[in-house]
């Protein structure tokens, strides 16, 4: 388990991390979430002990990683890309690894050949394509099979098989009951890996709830309508109490606060035709916009976004 | 939730070993990874044992009644240490600022949080393998000079007075001057800057302190971490110079310059973020 307590990073005058408090459970994929600049390496770097807090604290199954003797049995960490030598084998650099750790050699080839690395074991990791070198970075997390694994971006780079292995990867890892901490700055990326999710913007924490949780609390739905009367549908759905904006694509309207059905039977009422009369639900990917977007936009944080930011 | 469920390897066969003998050997396992590594060393071997050898003979081909009375044989013949520290050098301060150039580094203090067992560490296995460098290349550099100076009839051997103190001080220059470079990496973590002032305190230090008047040159000059160390390698036949340092005191002076470096090292190391 992962746990911050209230952890804070200051570089300069910049506040990377501000008051991170949050647990990352065993058993479950926790996506770590924001967009870039959020603050998610950062953190990552503060738990594995590389930068230091300004204040708070992070531990590891309680203790700081600085006080593990020998992490990499209890944590796997991929966090930038390259954190290889270019001019060193991918073998070279997992073996300097598993020395430095007290793991056996034989390690080495097992995570080579668990990530697909087993044939260019032997070349230098300056050639690697970045979806190479984010094998490597996965290998070297799993070198130590570890309980607790935490994976920066790591479906960058890769192609579509290689992305949904690190799915299933991720899910089968989770499934053994580790903690699986994974970030990322696309929403899309998480909504068929994640069981729970830990969303910071600004170094703030945004939400740390599940993912269907996530979707309800960012954004009810809202019904999208295609007419030729326009204008009139708005003025008499404004007269129900409805709130309406514009559409996706500006012509259509989006109306908040009444059911597409409701709007049909006013339509029908006034005899005004309607092309299109779709109820629309958020994806994680709007929800998360809709929640980011106030800590993207570097405006003052709102505890709940409103749902009709969009519109 | 599911805890049980964590396989039993990641607790049950645990590490093996003491933790420095695993981070030596993982050091180790870097340098000798790299094909850099082997280009430095040759190049230090090649510049101490060929430039010696092209001096020596340079100078028996121009021999005179005076120029023989003169030669110190075996000093003389280590004479390339003079390129073979910027070589030696080079590799002590890319064995640092090469992690931090490339990022590996992230990975090293991942692996090991214990930043200043890692710099131990780093620091054991290059002096050993700059010293071991150095010794096969000042042996080779004496026998090579000795061999061009046999041509002439000049005789010496290794017992001589101070003449394995000169041969092997060669060697041991080499790696505490390595080491001081090191430090030096560790310390700047830039290639180019702790190149540059490793440039300084070998070239620039001791041409800058030529230009003082000679009452301050005796005073300044053998305090410098260069001449002090270069004590070590001095004279064998003749009385240095009253202003020098003996030999001895001379290389425990740059190995304080060295000491300091390394704590200062140390002492950052911790609090910086890497």
């Amino acid at each position: 388990m992962i746990a911050a307590r209230g952890l804070t990073k200051r570089y300069g005058p910049a506040l990377a991390v501000d008051g991170l408090t949050f647990d990352v459970l065993p058993g479950r994929v926790t996506g770590f979430l924001g967009p870039n600049g959020a603050g998610k390496s950062t953190t990552m770097r503060l738990i594995v002990g590389l930068d230091r807090p300004t204040a708070g604290t992070v531990t590891v199954d309680g203790r700081p990683y600085r006080g593990l003797r020998r992490p990499l049995w209890q944590v796997g960490a991929m966090l930038e890309a390259s954190a290889v030598h270019p001019g060193r084998s991918a073998a070279g650099h997992l073996l300097a690894l598993a020395h430095a750790s007290g793991i056996q050699a034989h390690r080495v080839d097992e995570v080579l050949g668990l990530t697909g690395l087993g044939k260019v074991a032997g070349k230098r990791a300056g050639g690697f394509s970045l979806g190479m070198t984010q094998r490597l970075g996965i290998a070297a997390a799993l070198l130590g099979d570890p309980a607790v694994l935490l994976l920066d971006e790591p479906v960058n780079g890769l192609d579509p098989d290689g992305v949904a292995w690190i799915r299933g990867l991720l899910r089968s890892l989770a499934a053994e009951g580790r903690t699986v901490l994974v970030s990322s700055h696309l929403m899309s990326e998480m909504e068929n890996t994640a069981d729970h999710l830990i969303v910071i913007g600004r170094g703030r924490l945004i939400a740390d709830t599940s993912v269907e949780e996530f979707t309800r609390r960012a954004s009810g739905g809202w019904v999208e309508v295609h007419s030729p009367e326009t204008s009139r549908l708005a003025q008499l759905l404004g007269e129900q109490g409805a709130a309406v904006g514009a559409g996706s694509d500006g012509e259509s309207l989006a109306v908040r606060g009444i059911s597409a059905a409701a709007v049909g039977d006013l339509a029908a009422r006034h005899q005004i035709a309607l092309h299109q009369l779709v109820t629309r639900r958020p994806s994680l990917e709007e929800a998360f916009m809709a929640l980011t977007g106030d800590a993207a936009d570097y405006r003052p944080h709102r505890a709940a976004a409103a749902p009709g930011a969009r519109t | 939730m599911t805890q049980a469920a964590v396989p039993a390897r990641a607790e049950a066969p645990g590490p093996r070993g003491p933790l420095f003998a695993g981070i030596a050997l993982a050091e180790w396992t870097k340098l000798r990874t790299l094909r850099s590594s082997y280009w430095t060393l040759l190049a230090a071997a090649a510049a101490m044992a060929g430039f010696g050898a092209l001096l020596c003979a340079a100078y028996a081909r121009h021999l005179t009644p005076a120029s023989r009375a003169a030669l110190d044989p075996a000093a003389y013949s280590e004479s390339g240490f003079f390129l073979a520290q910027l070589a030696i050098g080079v590799l002590g301060v890319l064995t640092v600022t090469g992690e931090y150039a490339t990022g590996s580094i992230r990975s090293t203090l991942t692996a090991t949080p214990q930043r200043v067992t890692v710099l131990a560490a780093k620091a054991a296995v290059f002096t050993t393998i700059a010293f071991l460098t150095g010794l096969a290349a000042s042996l080779a550099a004496y026998f090579l000079g000795q061999a061009i100076f046999a041509g002439k009839g000049i005789q010496e051997h290794l017992g001589g007075p101070g003449t394995l103190r000169a041969v092997l001080g060669a060697a041991l220059y080499l790696a505490m001057l390595g080491l001081l470079a090191l430090g030096l990496g560790a310390l700047i973590r830039r290639t180019a800057g702790a190149l540059a002032v490793l440039i300084a305190v070998l070239i620039f230090l001791p041409v800058s302190v030529g230009a003082l008047p000679a009452a301050w040159q005796n005073h300044v000059n053998p305090y410098l971490p260069s001449a002090a160390g270069q004590a070590l390698i001095g004279p064998t036949k003749f009385t240095p110079p009253g202003h020098l340092l003996s030999p001895w005191t001379g290389f425990a002076v740059l190995c304080g310059y060295t000491a300091a470096v390394l704590i200062a090292a140390a002492v950052t190391i911790n609090r910086r973020d890497a």
